[in-house]
């Protein structure tokens, strides 16, 4: 089978996040644990992309007309999880940047309150 | 017995060495604790002029991790009485005695200064009357106890009240949030008819903007927190 231009096009889109998503990870810029999501999203594109037949047959299951209307709500749906996933992180950070910043106010008076009666000495 | 009066201050350079001294004068056992939400004006060194104790957090958390703040204070250093009073005057420190009466007595674990009872009746806008009943009437239905006033932030805790809220309080407009966990955890809870003042520095940190987010936030809190299993007492 030919390929289209759209699997082409989607091909090396998808090919060149990959590659991007594999240097960051080298350069210690991104940690594996949140990379795993951005390949995994990048697998499936790729996979529907070049595999026109899986493409179709998946689009006519859930009753998309047009397949490559179906190749983009995949795209949409896997980057949707992705924010999902980043929200439950940024709540995490969140709670423990909160707890860092209280147990800093407690160690400094803490620390104030021992120094204050070595000056008085 | 420790006890400690709790004050969360945001840049209330204006109030807070006048609410300190009053504190004190009102009642000289109470050690003060202002927690300074970041402030950017001084805050920090004249409540500590003015006699007070000072947790500083580096950066402004919101009003309910600064009063976690005072209470995990108060929790790690044995306090078995603690209160929270605002840092711009809007809380009457001669009423702390009222305030404190059930909690010391052993009637109650938490007494929450209520605004909608007793001779000086706080009249606030119809919009903010309207949100305050709203979530009081199903704060009300939660709890199975009638509660009046839920965004009062002038309350008293024994150790249980402080040591629970040391480990789990709210991060925003906490006190709807923070009144039904008192009795998710099966703690007594009064309300005592206080007055309120008009606030003497400083603006009020809820808008109408704001508003918004309020309702849909702690109505969210709500109903999710209905869904979670009952914590074990004790």
């Amino acid at each position: 089978m030919i390929p289209t231009r759209l699997t082409l096009v989607a091909a090396l889109a998808v090919a060149l996040i990959l590659v991007a998503i594999i240097e960051l990870i080298r350069r210690h810029r991104l940690q594996e644990r949140y990379a795993l999501l951005w390949i995994a999203t990048g697998m499936v594109m790729l996979v529907l992309a070049i595999w026109r037949q899986a493409l179709d047959a998946f689009s006519h299951l859930i009753g998309v007309a047009y397949p490559p209307s179906a190749l983009f709500m995949v795209a949409g749906l896997f980057v949707l999880v992705v924010l999902l996933h980043y929200s439950t992180v940024l709540s995490r950070l969140s709670e423990q940047n909160k707890t860092l910043a209280q147990r800093i106010a407690l160690l400094e008076e803490k620390l104030r309150q021992r120094e204050r009666p070595r000056r008085a000495a | 017995m420790r006890k400690a009066a709790v004050v969360p201050a945001y840049n209330e350079a204006g109030s807070i060495g006048a609410v300190v001294a009053e504190i004190r004068a009102a009642d000289p056992e109470l050690e003060v604790v202002v927690v300074d939400d970041g402030s950017t004006d001084g805050t920090a060194q004249l409540a500590r002029r003015a006699g007070a104790t000072v947790l500083s957090l580096p950066y402004n958390l919101g009003i309910g991790a600064a009063v976690q703040t005072g209470l995990q204070y108060a929790c790690e250093n044995g306090f078995e009485l603690a209160v929270q009073i605002d840092g711009d005057g809007q809380h009457d420190a001669r009423e702390l005695e009222q305030l404190c009466a059930p909690v010391l007595a052993g009637e109650a674990d938490i007494a929450v200064g209520t605004r909608f009872a007793g001779e000086r009746r706080y009249r606030p806008s119809v919009a903010r009357r309207i949100g305050i009943a709203l979530f009081a009437g199903l704060v009300s239905l939660i709890v199975r106890q009638r509660v009046t006033d839920t965004t009062s932030g002038f309350r008293a805790m024994n150790r249980r009240g402080i040591c629970l809220f040391a480990a789990d309080y709210p991060h925003d407009y906490p006190e709807v949030e923070a009144t039904v966990l008192v009795f998710r955890h099966r703690l007594r809870m009064v309300e005592v008819p206080v007055a309120m003042r008009t606030r003497a520095a400083g603006h009020s940190s809820i808008t109408a903007f704001r508003s918004l987010y309020y309702m849909g936030k702690v109505s969210l809190a709500l109903f999710v927190g209905l869904l979670r299993p009952r914590p074990a007492t004790g």
